[in-house]
This record gives structure tokens, sequence and C-alpha cells, in this order.
């Protein structure tokens, strides 16, 4: 008889669909390829003019109708292409899910073409101001203006599209979003609130603004050339992260539920941990110790110990503060063995994907899980002496992986992660 | 699984009304003039907040400084919070905390806003022009001050609550599921006990435009909340406020000793369709579903204002002849990601008062008998509906 609940007698979660948008391309295949075979997304930016910027590239998603549009009619369909991919593979019905969404989205404001826009509607009223701009909405409303100010706009339109229920979480833990989305779908299943879940990360959010706002807090690589080269984890010589697009989206279901209806099960979410920091608005505790914490919480939750695990997916962001947070971390909980756990950034090809890049990430741990080959961290050039990680250097792997843990952390002291494997633990 | 039961042992409010328990509680009872400040933004008329000491609960003066408004507000209130449950300073209690904030973001840099703007209307390369003002004219940290998860970076960093930090954004509904969420976590022992709530400041020129660029504000002053109807604009008055909440199951409440202000007894959520499903219909189930048999409920309404929605949540409540309602953001205006916490909070007084506060407008019916049960109700603006069942424990 199969067996339905976990070590600590909760619901098991097992994953039934993937799906995955980065600026590699769109969909799980295309992705999968050019990531194991070192191929680089980012690129010299070309959606906006780039004149007076210290930062010059991106990981931006292009290709899409909706590249052009703003933040949140992009983040949107990347949500929407991601989602419908994974539900694509869950064999669910496409326009009634009949599970709960948790979606992590940007924080976005109204766009500066917006702006522009409405400003100009009050060109005979007088000079600039917000007074002119709001008397301008008194009459006449402008409600596609507005939706893209409303933060739970995106969730709606996605619940709408694929038929989630209830009331849709859209959430933001900064850069540990997309892994909090995870989280938060997996207990819902284990507190048996829903069979199934949509659990969707997005971020298409990379415009002048959001860019400048990185760039003045000293958080961006300006190696702009070559772009490809900029994103260059746990490297001596890295400066800085890059931005980047996409969305990632996994269908988890109680394994009860998976079975029942005859499902292909992918992996398993096996745990999550998080631990939330106080020292600093942007910086880590110098030991590292919410970090620390947060990891040894997903694998208790997970019921592993540190020998355990097969494969690290790291933040790996290719700050010079966060890599080596990231490694005094891994180095404390794995001890003596963490030269020996393999651990690859996929942000050494897909740029930071802010919002996204937990749930991308997540896709790509099951991903590595499935086929066995570990993606490289490329650009590993100038090893940085003090980082002693087996990082996959720039070249692609082969091994048999049943257990990941990813990592997430943020600004404002998010720290989230996920364990996920080949098979639950019973 | 453990079903525990879920207790509110904390309360932090700050509004136009004051600050504190007490504060509301008698501004409600003696049924107030709202506090209103009509010249600032005019035509709209907002609730704005008092003056507030920041240095009571953010007492580093570099915090204060790396907050906008409504970061502060939030932070301050979640102070409030941790002091009520008696928990501030508790450094291994605040450790073990979770943490679940109902976040908006904004409150943008006006006076670079409008250089830009301007800039732009004689442009020729309004993009270069964008980069290079945006570059020098923007302060560094006021992105971080503005960012939707920083408010519960901001409470990790000067409460030290830090078990985890878990942001929830989209308007009205954020409040929901922050607190639903929180509810569920405890009553399955997935957490001990948690600090949840919101924080908006509307005195803010941006944040007004969120709402009007739909055309959701009342534009021709004050009226009582439910006599809105056909009044200019939307119908919407906001108000700046923070309230934080602190949960825990009876158990963990029980060996610390700490007093419970009401159990939270079940949460309904829902997003309907709203241009396609009866919101009306929808509020009234999930008010009968909330009121448990209950045939005289009372009822704490957090509704908008907004046209359409309070007239759908009217006229569900106009259908249950026995319930005494209390429309609160007539007092407080409408406090968007805090307004749910803010209908919770305030039933919860009363529930533990076992009082009912009386009637603040016109049609609501008197509640002479004790209450040993309220309702909280917050719909949203566009989306999102929320209903809470609080118990006197």
């Amino acid at each position: 008889m199969t067996k339905y609940t976990d070590h600590l007698g909760r619901p098991i979660v097992a994953v039934t669909g993937i799906g995955i948008v980065s600026s590699l391309g769109q969909g799980k295949e295309d992705n999968w390829a050019a990531l194991t075979a070192g191929r680089s997304g980012i690129h010299t930016i070309t959606r906006f003019p780039t004149e007076n910027l210290n930062t010059r590239i991106a990981g931006t998603v292009d290709f899409l109708g909706e590249s052009t549009a703003g933040a949140t009619p992009l983040s949107e369909k990347l949500a929407a292409l991601a989602a419908e991919e994974a539900i694509a593979q869950s064999g669910l019905p496409m326009d009634d899910f009949g599970g709960s969404l948790f979606i992590a989205a940007p924080p976005v404001e109204l766009d500066w073409k917006s702006r522009f826009a409405l400003d100009r509607t009050t060109i005979e009223d007088g000079e600039t101001s917000y007074e002119l701009m709001l008397a301008s909405c008194r009459r006449k409303p402008l409600p596609d203006f507005f939706n893209t100010t409303q933060f739970g706009y995106i969730a709606e339109r996605i619940a709408d599209t694929f038929g989630t229920r209830g009331l849709p979480i859209t959430l933001s833990t900064a850069c540990a979003s997309g892994a909090t989305a995870i989280q938060l779908g997996v207990e819902a299943i284990r507190r048996g609130e829903s069979e199934r879940v949509l659990s969707i990360g997005t971020d298409g959010s990379v415009s002048a603004e959001s860019l400048i706002r990185f760039s003045l807090l000293s958080a961006l690589s300006t190696q702009n050339d070559p772009a490809h080269k900029a994103a260059k984890p746990f490297s001596r010589d890295r400066d800085g992260f890059v931005m980047a697009e996409g969305a990632g989206a996994l269908v988890m279901e109680s394994l009860e539920s998976a079975i029942a209806r005859g499902a292909k099960i992918l992996g398993f979410l096996q745990g999550c941990g998080e631990k939330a920091d106080d020292f600093h608005r942007t910086r880590s505790k110098p030991d590292a110790s919410p970090a620390i914490g947060a990891v040894r919480a997903a694998l208790e939750d997970a019921g592993l110990t540190t020998g355990q695990i097969d494969y690290i997916n790291a933040h790996g962001t290719s700050t010079p503060e966060n890599d080596k947070m990231e490694y005094l971390a891994l180095s404390t909980v794995f001890a003596d063995r963490i030269g020996a756990i393999p651990t690859s950034s996929n942000k050494s090809m897909i740029g930071h994907t802010l919002t996204a890049a937990g749930a991308i990430e997540a896709a790509f741990s099951l991903l590595t899980i499935q086929t066995g080959t570990l993606p490289p961290t490329i650009n590993y050039d100038n090893p940085d002496p003090a980082i002693l990680l087996d990082v996959v250097p720039n070249v692609k792997r082969e091994a048999k992986v049943s257990t990941v843990l990813s990592s997430s952390f943020g600004f404002g002291g998010q720290n989230t992660c996920l364990v996920m494997g080949a098979e639950p633990v019973l | 699984m453990q079903n525990n039961k879920v207790l509110i042992t904390g309360i932090g409010i700050v509004s136009s009304l004051g600050e504190g328990l007490d504060a509301h509680w008698n501004a409600l009872v003696e049924n107030s003039e709202p506090k209103l400040d009509a010249t600032r933004f005019a035509p709209y008329t907002v609730h704005p907040l008092g003056e507030v000491d920041w240095n009571l609960q953010i007492p580093k003066r570099s915090d204060q400084r790396q907050m906008e408004t409504w970061q502060r507000l939030g932070t301050y209130a979640a102070g409030l919070a941790l002091q009520n449950a008696g928990i501030k300073e508790n450094e291994a209690l605040c450790a073990t905390m979770d943490m679940v904030v109902a976040a908006g973001g904004g409150e943008r840099d006006l006076a670079v806003d409008t250089l830009i703007l301007a800039e732009g209307r004689t442009s020729n390369d309004r993009g270069v022009m964008l980069n290079q003002k945006l570059s020098t004219e923007l302060r560094p940290t006021l992105f971080l001050a503005q960012l939707s998860n920083l408010l519960a970076g901001n409470i990790s960093i000067v409460h030290k609550v830090t078990g985890s930090s878990r942001t929830f954004m989209g308007e009205e509904a954020s409040g929901i599921s922050a607190i639903e969420t929180a509810a569920a976590r405890i009553r399955s022992g997935q957490s001990t006990h948690m600090l949840v709530g919101g924080s908006y400041n509307t005195e803010h020129f941006d944040m007004l435009l969120g709402h009007e660029l739909g055309g959701y504000l009342k534009s021709d002053g004050w009226a009582p909340l439910w006599q809105r109807q056909g009044s200019a604009g939307g119908g919407l008055v906001t108000g700046s406020g923070g309230v934080f909440l602190v949960l825990e199951s009876a158990d963990h409440a029980a060996k610390r000793g700490a007093k419970a202000y009401a159990e939270i007894e079940s949460i309904t959520s829902g997003q309907i369709r709203r241009g396609r499903d009866d919101l009306s219909k929808t509020v009234r189930d999930m008010i009968e579903t909330a009121a448990n048999g209950d045939e005289a409920p009372f009822i704490v309404s957090g509704a908008s204002g907004a046209h359409a929605p309070t007239a759908a949540e009217k006229a569900a409540l106009d259908a249950l002849p026995g319930a005494a309602v209390r429309g609160v953001t007539g007092l407080t205006g409408h406090l968007r990601e805090a307004q749910f916490p803010l209908s919770v909070a305030l039933a919860a007084i009363a529930v533990s008062k076992g009082e009912a506060f009386g009637p603040l407008g016109e049609g609501e019916m008197p509640r002479d008998k004790p209450v040993s049960a309220a309702i909280a109700t917050t719909i949203g603006v566009t989306r999102g509906e929320g209903v809470a069942r609080l118990t006197r424990v």
C-alpha cells in the first residue's frame, strides 16, 4: 500500500507540472537545453535607452509581444506562459484548475510611459502637478492605468484564466519571493486546504527606473562588455548581480490526489525553511546565522540530514556580499562535506530574475533530479580563493541526484530554502 | 494535524482617532466626530494621522529615516501590538515569532516625479532625460523606504521579530489573506505565535492617485458611510493608519499566562468576478456562514464607501434584519491593506468587553444585550472579500 504521509504525518507534496520562461527562451525544453549548454541569456538592453547608465545589460525577456508593454502586462504574460506549461504537463484542465493560487509578483508602480501620458492630458491646464493629474482622473478615469497599479490585478487575471479556487495570494519576499510562493503552496496542501496548488514566481519589471534604483544601491554589475560574462557567481572579480526576467510555475498536489488521478509525478517538495534577518535592510548578518537557520530549518522540515543532500542550487547572485555570506552559511551547515557537494548558480546564465528567481530555480532543481544533469556555473574563470565550492565550473556534469537544496536570500532579511527530491521522505 | 484554538492576544492600532485600544474604543462608544483634513488634498478629504511620537516604538532616528510614513506606521503599530501582548523585547518569543505583513508600497518622491514630468513636456529625448534625472535626483535609499517587503524588514530590525517574514500584496485582499493564513498556520500547528497586520498612509498625492486613476475617491467632502451614493466621485474616503495583531494558539497563550481578547473561530475569504457574479449574494452568504445560526449578529463592517461594493454589502446587511451593523470607516477612513486587520481588531475589542459600541450612522440598530461573538467584514474596492467570526474566550 502506498503511504501518503511524510515523516511528520503530513500529506506528501508531489510535483506534477513544471513551467519555465526566462531570457533563455520559453518552455522547459529550450531553457534546459540552453542552461545545460552553459549559454547565457544576458545581453545589452534594447528595451529603453541606456545612455547615462552605469549598467546597460540585463536578462530581459524580449521575445514576447508584451515585452515592451510595461511591467504588469509582461509579468502577467510570463506567469500565464509558465502556468500554462505546468498545467498542461500535469494533465489537469487548462481552464478549471480547481486549486489555490500563490503568486509572487513584482511590486510595481505606474510606469513612466503612463505617467507621461497622464501628464500630457493636463498640458492645457497648467504646469505639471499631481493636483492636475488627479483632476484629470476625476474628469476621465484611466482604468487600464489603474489596473497596472493594483497589486492584486495579475493574480486575478491568472485566477480567471486558469480557474483557480478561492482568494489568490500575491506575495513578495524580495529575492526569495518565488520560493515563498512554493512554500505557501506546500503548507496549504499539508493543512489539507487544497488537494492541488499552482505556485508561480513572475517578474517582467526591468525598466529604466527599476534598474536605476538597484544601481543606486550599488547592487548591479557594471561589467557591460561582453554582457554574457557579467554574471560570475563565486568568482573573485564578481561585482554585482544582473537584473533579469522570467517566470517559473509548479503544479503541486497531495500524493494521494496525484496517484488517484493517475498523474505522472515529477518529484517531491520535501521541505521548506525560513528565517528572517534583523541586521540591516540590504546586508546580511555577518555571521550568516539567519541563512544558516533557513537551511537547517529546510533540512529539518524535510526530515533529512546534511549527508543526504546531493546538489545545491545556490542563490549565487554574483554580488560580493551574497556569495561570501552564502558560502559561510553552507560551509557552516555542511561543514567538511561542502566541497564535495556540487553547488551551482543558474544566475550565471539567466541573471537574477528577482521575484521569479526562487520559482525558476526550484523548477531547474527538479529538472536536475529528473535528468541527472547538473547545470554549470559559467564565467568561472577567476575562482574566489575564499569560496571553496565545487561550483560545477563552466561545463555541465552528469550525476545521480536524489535530493536538492535550493536557497533564496533577499533584501529585507528574507531567507527561504527549499528541499526537493526524487522520492518522498517517509 | 492539530486543531488549535487561535486567539488574539495583542492589538496595536494607530489611526486618525489616536493610538491604542482605549482611544479607539472611546471614539466608537462616543461616536466622535471623525477627524478630517479637507484642505491639504482638496477636493479630497482624508482622515489624517494625529501627532505620533515615533520614538516610542522606533527608538533609533536612523531607523526612522530609512522608512517612508507607511513603513513607520506599520512598524509603530507592530510595536504597539507586541507591547500589548506582553511580548515586546522578549527576545526568545520574538526570535521564534512568525510574521505576515499586508503591504502596499509607493510614496514616491513627488518633487522628482514632477521635475521629470515637466522636463518631459519639452524634452527631445525623454528616455535619456529620464535616465539622467533618475540617476541624479533619486535618493538611493528611497527604493527601500517604498519597497513592499521592507515593512516586514523594518519590523525585524526594530522589534527583532525573526521567526519568519512574509509579505502579502494586493490591496484589501492582502490584509484578508494575511490574517487567514496566520490563523490557519496556528490552527494546524505550523506556527505557535504570529504577528500579522498592515498599514496605509493616505496623506500622499501618489497614494491618492493610486485610487483616483480608477475614479474611486469621493471628491465633495466627507459624508456618513452609508449615505454616499450619488455623491461626486467614487465614494471612497481614505484614512491613514496601521493595525497589527498578535495571534497565538490557546496552548501557547496559556503557557505564558497571556490574556486573550477573542478567539478567531473562522475566516471566510473569496474573490468573485465582480463583473459577472453577484457580490451582494456572495457577501450575504459569507456573513450567514460566519453568523453560524445567530439571527442577531453584531457586525463590524469595513465597507470602504466605494459606491458599488458598499451598496452590495449594504444590501446584504439589510437582508439580515436582526443584525447590529457598525460601519467603522466613516470614523477612520478606509485603510486599504490595513482595513481587514482594523475590522477584526475593533470586533475583538467589542468581544473582549462583551458589549457593542453604539450605532455610528443612520440605519444602524442599537445593541444592548451582551456581545459574545462578532463578525468583521472587508470587501475590497475592486476585488477580494473577507469575513471573520470572533468569539469570546
